[in-house]
């Protein structure tokens, strides 16, 4: 790891726990309206001012990178559980399958990936709980987020699939399954690392164009696609610079994580 | 070869319509408000009327035939109406799909033509420290959402194409440079520089030459790129094209346009990947001819 990377790590361990003691670093929660001060600029009091509707945007800001930084690796998670089953039982089993697979994830990589999330997220309800916009949101990350590592992880278990190993533990009767389980799946845990920490930046910032575009975490939830919808007002983010901390923060932790990427991305597979 | 990549890429596209199609026809049929028509409660229509409008919904009860009327229509050109618009959705993208494209065409075009031109300066003028600026830019445009970058755009007061561009960079000049770096360690390019050609031409003849095919892939995801991000960019910048109404039928969940629109959008990008595999199998049979 170079010292960058050593750098990137650090930034990241200090917003995921930032995020994570958001209760004892802000005094106010995320949703707690301060009437009497209504677009407050930064004090002593509220670190980077308050909202038009007086709530602290420092700790909005807190618990924005909390759903995030959380959710983001879940949906990345599942998509990589998914992936790593269509793309791994296509890679294993081959012929047909491998055929009706690799026909499927090209159609899913053919389809612009916005335009699929919007086409999925409109079929579901729109008027919901914040947190059942959250659990839709990166439900929907998750389960349309698998074609592209699904590629990858059957062109990595048809390599292993014709390796010597393989060949030499089915020739001594090993089981199909056990050949899968014992052998198959733990050589092939680099690549789904590496899918799995590809997928968190993608996933952080489909979250932040869908909140940008109102249909990502609803309100008063914070994520950091809602709280980017403030920077729409032109005119109040050139008064108050500060509301710009979200975006500066996204564009940091980003950066950080494809820092990182680049360790995984050039790690033996 | 030629022609074998040709009708694959038929069949491939062909698939795309009639998965794309019964993925849309199964959405809009269990989308909200199918089957609900408000006519219903227009009190000027007798029973006979009422009668005549359920009987004509009726029809859509079978998916298999709502499917087969979804795909015939489409083929045909008509792809439906717009509940929210109140518009066939033809019309709707007769006024919108030129504004995108010209969009997109702009925004890919100076989104490769940046990137390139990056890479090969990166490439051929070998300081260190030399990619640090286009490592930066790519850096920064990769890490901010397409959205970010159009608000950018929009308090600048510059054209939202050009923000496209900035969506598209950064991929373009990662792979690019990768590869061009890759191909100008091999041994002829050692041989080339040995042979004291000039860093120019070792540059153009032996680096970027033999790099092209597959650079020309990257016209394939550029577009599917571009595509996605005229979403945001189109919503911020408030630009009547394709992205802005795929917004705003999602938003009024309006299922039979946004379905018909992201089929279209993938249609597109599929012609466009073939393209540029016929392209690249082209390219190969005329040097395998030549050599």
């Amino acid at each position: 790891m170079t010292g960058k990377q050593k750098f990137a790590m650090v930034i990241l361990g200090v917003a995921v726990v930032a995020s994570l003691g958001a209760a004892y670093i802000s005094r106010s929660s995320y949703s707690e309206q301060f009437r009497e001060a209504i677009s407050a600029p930064p004090s002593a009091r509220f670190w980077l001012g308050t909202d038009e509707l007086g709530r602290d945007r420092f700790a909005r800001l807190l618990y924005g990178t909390r759903v995030s930084l959380l959710l983001a690796p879940a949906a990345a998670l599942l998509s990589t559980v998914i992936a790593g089953l269509i793309g791994g039982a296509a890679g294993y089993l081959g012929g047909r399958w491998e055929r009706i697979v690799t026909a499927g994830v090209d159609l899913f990589l053919s389809l612009p990936w916005l335009f699929l999330l919007l086409a999925v997220r409109a079929l579901l309800p729109l008027n919901t709980s914040p947190v059942m916009s959250v659990m839709i949101t990166f439900l929907l990350l998750g389960c349309l987020g698998w074609a592209a590592p699904a590629r990858i992880i059957r062109a990595g278990t048809r390599t292993q699939v014709n390796s010597d190993y393989l060949v030499q533990a089915a020739a001594s009767g090993v089981s199909r399954w056990r050949l899968f389980w014992r052998h198959l799946l733990p050589n092939l845990r680099p690549i789904l690392l590496a899918q799995f920490w590809i997928s968190v930046p993608v996933f952080i910032l489909s979250e932040a164009n869908l909140g940008l575009l109102g249909l990502g975490v609803s309100e008063p939830l914070p994520s950091w696609g809602a709280l980017l919808r403030e920077l729409e007002n032109y005119s109040a983010v050139l008064r108050n610079p500060w509301m710009l901390a979200p975006a500066v923060l996204l564009v940091i932790v980003v950066s950080c994580l494809q820092l990182l990427l680049r360790t995984e991305e050039s790690a033996p597979c | 070869m030629v022609v074998s990549l040709l009708l694959r890429q038929a069949r491939r596209i062909l698939l795309t319509v009639l998965l794309g199609g019964l993925l849309g026809a199964t959405l809009v049929r269990l989308g909200p408000g199918f089957g609900v028509d408000e006519r219903e409660l227009d009190s000027r229509l007798n029973a006979d009327s009422q009668q005549a409008i359920r009987a004509e919904r009726a029809r859509d009860n079978n998916i298999a035939a709502f499917y087969f009327r979804y795909i015939t229509g489409l083929v045909h050109g008509d792809f439906g109406f717009s509940r929210s618009l109140n518009r066939p959705v033809s019309e709707l993208l007769a006024e919108r799909l030129p504004l995108t494209l010209v969009s997109l065409g702009y925004g890919v075009l100076g989104g490769v033509s940046a990137g390139l031109a990056l890479a090969l300066l990166t490439v051929w003028w070998r300081a260190p420290g030399a990619d640090l600026v286009p490592a930066l830019l790519s850096g920064l445009c990769l890490a901010a959402p397409a959205a970010v970058i159009a608000l950018v755009f929009l308090w600048v007061g510059a054209p939202s194409r050009w923000a496209i561009a900035l969506v598209v960079f950064p991929h373009v000049y990662r792979y690019a440079k990768n590869q061009l770096v890759a191909t100008s360690q091999s041994p002829h390019v050692v041989a080339a520089q040995a042979k004291g050609l000039s860093g120019w031409r070792v540059l153009w003849a032996h680096v970027f030459a033999p790099a092209a095919p597959q650079l020309a892939a990257l016209a394939g995801i550029s577009v599917s790129l571009a595509f996605g991000a005229s979403i945001p960019i189109e919503v911020i910048c408030d630009t009547p094209g394709v992205g802005q109404l795929a917004w705003r039928a999602a938003l009024d969940r309006d299922l039979p346009l946004l379905v018909t629109i992201t089929v279209l959008v993938a249609l597109m990008t599929l012609v466009v990947n073939g393209l540029a595999d016929l392209a690249l199998a082209t390219w190969n049979s005329t040097t395998r001819s030549a050599a």
